[in-house]
């Protein structure tokens, strides 16, 4: 699906799409070096393993040997007749992976969790050097000795006195209540 | 049909009771508020007719079977017979355990449906010679 999509975009911008589409095989004749892989042939027959679609258009092994042309012959007599090397060996030919292959599990998650705590991290180093590199030194009123006289000018003021800032302050010992 | 499965789960129970459906997964596929609905009885001869067809072609195989497992339930083991038969009708023993796999996976979390379906099976599958996905060893990647 990706390859056909960018195909589709390349053709659009080449100008060539109608030849591009024309060929049997969608390959992308302007862009060069930008397609590595051959693209699948979308005009024919594909083969898919999809738990949903358990019979894809065509068998999985297109072109067979003489040995697995000899065992197709044989397919066609009573298959009591086939030992079970020979069952597996055609069910191979037939289909590339079984229904357990395809619902085994990745362990993809594994990669995404990875990256998230990765680039988690990456932007904590981003936020360091931040603090070091970018933000301006802090005002004046941040110091310790500058706050322990913004309280004392608060508590002196009577901010608050009877239910927030003063009114936790014991005046007569001269500490917090 | 084992959709009713699907349904019974829902509502907690895991026993394999025939409830009637609401509506059917019919061809159509839609939910008809008046006009004949199609019973499971009817479900079932449709598509063993379909198999059964003497002169099935490889390609009308594939897609009764594609659809089939696109419906929301587990076929019945006589439509499966049908297809296994049609299969080898068409000298393909390779889709005849595909078809086997796929119901398998069809039965999802139910797991007795595929034993049962086996077992239904099991005088089909040894007069054709058609192994099980266990027996090749197919079953574990």
């Amino acid at each position: 699906m990706l390859h056909l999509t960018a195909g589709r975009v390349g053709g659009l911008l080449s100008r060539r799409g109608v030849a591009a589409f024309s060929a049997s095989s969608v390959k992308m004749a302007s862009h060069g070096h930008g397609d590595v892989t051959e693209q699948a042939d979308m005009s024919v027959p594909m083969y898919w393993d999809r738990l949903d679609t358990p019979l894809p258009d065509r068998p999985y092994q297109d072109t067979l040997s003489d040995a697995d042309k000899s065992l197709k012959q044989k397919e066609k007599g009573p298959w009591n007749n086939l030992s079970k090397e020979e069952k597996l060996a055609l069910y191979r030919m037939m289909f590339k992976e079984s229904f357990a292959e395809m619902k085994k599990p990745t362990g993809e998650w594994k990669t995404v969790v990875g990256g998230i705590f990765f680039f988690i991290g990456f932007t904590g180093l981003v936020v360091l050097w931040q603090r070091y590199f970018v933000y301006p030194p802090h005002p004046r009123t941040f110091d310790d000795e500058w706050q322990a006289k913004q309280v004392q000018r608060m508590l002196d003021m009577r901010v608050n006195p009877v239910e927030g800032f003063s009114a936790k302050w014991d005046y007569e010992k001269g500490q917090w209540k | 049909m084992f959709r009713a499965a699907l349904r019974a789960s829902v509502s907690g129970a895991r026993s394999l009771t025939r409830a009637r459906p609401q509506y059917t997964a019919s061809v159509a596929a839609r939910s008809y508020s008046h006009g004949k609905q199609e019973t499971d009885e009817e479900f079932d001869a449709r598509w063993v007719t379909y198999f059964s067809k003497p002169d099935i072609d490889a390609w009308e195989l594939r897609k009764g079977m594609n659809t089939l497992i696109g419906y929301d339930l587990v076929p019945e083991p006589k439509i499966l017979e049908a297809a296994l038969k049609a299969c080898r009708r068409l000298d393909d023993l390779a889709s005849a355990i595909r078809i086997l796999e796929a119901v398998k996976d069809k039965s999802g979390p139910h797991k007795e449906i595929y034993p049962y379906v086996i077992q239904e099976l099991l005088p089909t599958l040894s007069e054709l010679g058609i192994p099980t996905p266990e027996e090749l060893g197919i079953d574990k990647a």
